[in-house]
């Protein structure tokens, strides 16, 4: 029997349901892995030890009493430390919340709460979700399971490597231009990124308001729809979210994909994306053309303008959002003396935010300003448009859309760190699903030289069944989802932070 | 020096414009649910994640700001589109928890109204720029500890409604601006959506003035002046203002475009800041709220629930009670003391409704006027309810007391809250009006004042009320002239 942290979801379930297993068990199984390879992989900022294990024997003595208890009851997950969860600090990967404890929680983590989820710990980021390599946390970089050398991809590379390295079944992450789906890709899971609106931003610290939203990482498709189940669906404190009925997921995995027209974009297989990238998602295309897909070329024409148009929009957003770390109320102070106000209040600002993070306030403050905005903000928002028309005509043909999700496989650490805008381009398949607010997903496609690569399925809003059955049919005919990392353990036995 | 002394002094003609923030009184706070009445509040009691701008926080448009604004828009005659959305306004201070306030740039809720004042019997229309709903910040205390000067932020106040009414420069005087504001509050408070409270804050209002020579297209450069908070201030800091820029361009000095504050027990403005360029706040469209879509059903409800508006209630008063305009005004300036005004008159046994209504007008605008300043209290907690002004005029109508009487027992009825009937029965105040009784005073008054007799016959009508005084002054006041006069009349005839 494969070890207790290789289990999917759905197999836990179910050895819990007929109480083979017990929830502390399973979440010991989680914490002596960590313990065992958090040395090497650091995706972990807290880890909730106490909490964890009081959960589950909670979980357990319900159980014992004849509770009638979901799919997640007793599955242990870890959480991006960028969603609040109350009592247990909260930082963004960032020393200006280095010592910041919510106290409240975000309406996902009710929501994993009421289905009694066992959260394992808080998982490392990018400092404020700014970043595709988790090497922006102000704390440490968080390392790829399949090459500790390399990056998971960021921003939520902590969540990735967790999920990836057994550490946790399941994980949160946040996605505002491709931070769930590009670690996903780089760390074998399957990452979601739902409709803008599907899932509650109540809690979630925000980066891009516009763009950002909450989403899983699992080992399954079949686990990500138990996830999406758990925490998709209306909540009025967030007035952005989506007041429509949240279907059951799971009768979506028909496992059959016959007739679904699947589009290829044109401007998602051109000059730069790895060949051996490319090679793993035309063998994904061919295989699901092999199990009856209709697969055709489609164009999304404006896809080249999508970058720009992001990185003005985000930091634009960034640069509000990140306002309110001024010292004040909560969070990191400068105790420099200061001659003003202004004084204090930069003197904070700029020590305790990294400079990945002080780059992109520059950049939004400056496209907002006054004789800049209409060049900047407006076109930005105009580009925005076009693209959503893109998608608008593309679905009117095809149910799905299949692509890389990233154009290279997982890179060095250090590699690119210098280059920002090489950084930024790791984004390009991603980003145009958030200016859109469609839902995208990845899934682990194959291997390019030993490392993962992920075939990103694009669906319109509120397509998250389609993706998820197209997934689910991929992995039925493949078992690429099923290969782990083989993640070397550390005889260190030092907590993580 | 008046208003019309000080533009008529001059060539030049006085250009203001308002900007008016009103609090407005919903339950709760603009975007979170705590209560907007912080009143007595200990600080930072009434404030939660929300409005305290934690990390993650996201805000819900309160419904009953948006029907209160709405309400607002349609008795200001506004527009309101059915598109309007929220942006956020960025700037660094303490009292603004996010680092920006969350208000309405390029979308207001409505624009395009006005508003009508009566100025020497004409009707003046100011136009509404626009009206539009905003978060109001938290406040400061600055304190000075033993040498260590520090401040105190407190965020009860933070995130509560605020709504801003911007006029055209419409007017073109101190006065103007005052009856503007005068007006604004008036039908603010009688739609119930502000307390229209100025030295509690709850209205406020920043004047932009420029004055340029007469005939001249071209509007000067503006100052804009700030805290007034009352009305006077409002008249005098803008009549202060004026003359200042007069003197500065017949000086041949330039007005510089800055923002003056209005001192009170100086009766001055003095520079706070110099504007060289307009703030730049780096306005965009809040993404943490859709746009606000306002159905035209949603405005035809509203509509259908406006109260009575000062203007049609004065028009009311002067056409079903008979009122002189300047009364009807008077009294429908207030709604509280337009809804004590017709309670008294429905409440007394008058059968001449419109006697009895110039009654009524006469001593709440008078001597019941007089008693609620001198005491500040409002109308509406008045001692004298309006069914106890209509006691007090029954007991006049039927010649129980006198009118100088009456003075008398509402003083002291507003002073101890007791009816006018309790006091009048208390105090045995009564009018003498038996004629037998008040027959021999007569006699007894014209046999000691022979002079008076002889004045009498020698045509001098003076007479008559000197010898009344007499008969008032040996009776204690409380001889009824109407019974007294015919006796002396005959009296002297027959003598
Ligand atoms: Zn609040």
């Amino acid at each position: 029997m494969a070890e207790l942290w290789q289990l999917t979801i759905s197999e836990a379930s179910e050895l819990l349901r007929r109480r083979e297993i017990s929830a502390v068990e399973l979440t010991r199984a989680h914490l002596d892995r960590i313990e065992q390879v958090e040395g090497n992989v650091r995706a972990f900022v807290t880890v909730t030890e106490a909490e964890a294990t009081r959960e589950a024997e909670q979980v357990d003595r319900l159980r014992s009493e004849g509770a009638e208890l979901g799919p997640l009851a007793g599955i242990p997950i870890a959480i991006k430390d960028v969603i609040s969860t109350k009592g247990v600090r909260t930082t963004c990967s960032s020393r200006m919340l280095e010592h910041y404890t919510p106290p409240f929680d975000a309406t996902v983590m009710n929501r994993l709460h009421d289905a009694r989820a066992i959260m394992l710990g808080k998982t490392n980021m990018d400092e404020f979700a700014m970043g595709s390599s988790t090497e922006n946390s102000a704390f440490f970089p968080t390392r790829n399971p399949w090459d500790l050398e390399r990056t998971p991809g960021g921003s939520s590379g902590g969540s990735a490597s967790a999920v990836a390295a057994g550490e946790a079944m399941a994980a949160l992450g946040s996605d505002t231009g491709g931070s769930v789906r590009q670690p996903g890709a780089l760390t074998n899971t399957v990452a979601l990124k739902p409709t803008y609106g599907r899932v509650s931003r109540f809690g979630l610290i925000a980066f891009a308001s516009s763009l950002d939203q909450i989403g899983p990482f699992t080992r399954s498709a079949r686990d990500m729809a138990l996830m999406m189940q758990a925490i998709a669906g209306y909540d009025r404190l967030d007035s952005t979210s989506i007041n429509a009925p949240v279907p059951n997921y799971a009768e979506a995995l028909t496992g059959d994909v016959k007739g679904l027209r699947i589009g290829v974009p044109s401007e998602y297989f051109v000059e730069g994306t790895e060949p051996g990238v490319r090679a793993v998602v035309e063998q994904a295309i061919e295989t699901l053309k092999s199990l009856g897909a209709e697969v055709g070329e489609c164009s999304l024409p404006h896809t080249r303008y999508g970058v720009a148009a992001y990185y003005i929009i985000a930091p634009a957003e960034c640069s509000a959002n990140l306002a309110r770390y001024d010292g004040v109320k909560y969070g990191f102070s400068s105790k420099q003396p200061a001659g003003s106000l202004i004084d204090y209040m930069s003197e904070t600002r700029g020590a305790g935010f990294g400079s990945e993070v002080k780059r992109r306030i520059m950049l939004g403050a400056y496209a907002l300003s006054s004789g800049y905005y209409d060049a900047y903000y407006l076109k930005a928002e105009k580009v925005r448009t076009l693209i959503k028309r893109d998608f608008d005509s593309a679905f009117e043909r095809f149910d799905a859309l299949i692509s890389p999700t990233s154009p290279s496989v997982a890179f060095k650490i250090g590699e690119k760190i210098a280059d920002p805008y090489a950084m930024y381009l790791n984004d390009v398949f991603t980003i145009p699903a958030n200016l859109s607010g469609i839902c995208g997903l990845s899934m682990p496609g194959g291997f390019s030289d030993g490392l993962p690569v992920g075939v990103q399925l694009l669906g319109p809003a509120l397509g998250e069944p389609m993706l998820l059955r197209i997934a689910d049919a991929f992995e039925q005919a493949t078992d690429y989802h099923k290969q782990m990392a083989a993640t070397p353990s550390t005889k260190k036995k030092g907590r993580s932070r | 020096m008046t208003t019309a002394e000080a533009t008529a002094a001059t060539d030049y003609e006085l250009v203001i414009g308002l900007e008016v923030h009103s609090q407005l009184l919903t339950a709760s706070k603009m975007f979170c649910r705590c209560p907007a009445d912080y009143a007595n509040a200990a600080p930072n009691t009434h404030c939660c994640p929300i409005c305290m701008g934690f990390p993650g926080v996201l805000p819900v448009i309160n419904e009953q700001a948006v029907d209160f604004m709405i309400m607002t828009a349609l008795a200001l005659h506004c527009e309101i589109p059915d598109f309007s959305k929220f942006d956020r306004k960025n700037y660094f201070y303490p009292d603004l928890p996010k680092g920006y306030q969350i208000s309405q740039y390029d979308r207001p809720l409505s624009h395009d109204g006005y508003l009508t004042i009566h100025l020497n019997g004409a009707e003046k229309r100011i136009g509404i720029t626009r009206v539009h709903l905003e978060e109001d910040t938290g406040r400061l205390a600055h304190l000075d500890g033993g040498g260590d000067r520090y401040s105190l932020v407190d965020l009860n106040r933070a995130g509560t409604p605020l709504m801003e009414i911007v006029s055209e420069p419409d007017m073109r005087s101190p006065e103007e601006a005052r009856l503007y504001m005068e007006k604004l509050r008036s039908i603010l408070v009688y739609l119930g959506v502000s307390s229209g409270k100025m030295e509690e804050a709850a209205l406020r209002c920043d004047a932009n003035v420029s004055v340029r020579p007469r005939g001249q297209a071209e509007f000067g450069v503006k100052t804009e002046i700030k805290n007034m908070n009352s009305f006077r201030a409002v008249e005098r800091a803008l009549t202060y203002e004026a003359q200042r820029q007069i003197e500065e361009l017949k000086a041949g000095r330039r007005i510089v475009q800055s923002t003056r504050g209005w001192i009170e027990d100086r009766g001055i403005t003095v520079l706070q800041r110099v504007k060289e360029n307009s703030d730049d706040y780096r306005y965009f469209p809040e993404p943490d709220l859709p746009p606000l879509v306002v159905s035209r059903e949603w405005v035809a409800r509203l509509q259908a629930q406006l109260p009575e508006l000062p203007d049609a209630a004065r028009e009311r008063f002067e056409r079903d009670y008979g009122l002189s305009t300047y009364d009807a005004e008077q009294l429908t300036a207030e709604r509280a003391m337009a809804d004590y005004f017709e309670a008294a008159v429905k409440a007394g046994k008058a059968s001449d409704t419109h006697a009895r209504a110039k009654a009524v007008a006469n001593w709440t605008l008078g001597d019941l006027r007089r008693l609620l300043n001198t005491a500040s209290l409002d109308i509406s907690v008045s001692t004298i309810t309006p069914a106890g002004l209509a006691e007090l005029l029954d007991l006049m109508d039927a010649g129980t007391i006198s009118g100088k009487q009456a003075k008398d027992v509402l003083e002291k009825a507003f002073a101890s809250g007791a009816a006018p009937s309790a006091v009048v029965a208390a105090e045995g105040i009564s009018q003498l009006s038996d004629t037998g009784e008040l027959e021999s005073i007569v006699d007894a008054v014209i046999a000691e004042n022979p002079k008076a007799v002889d004045d009498f016959r020698a045509g001098k009508s003076s007479a008559v009320q000197f010898l009344m005084g007499q008969v008032m002054k040996r009776t204690k006041g409380r001889a009824r002239p109407d019974v007294v006069t015919p006796l002396l009349q005959s009296k002297l005839s027959q003598a």
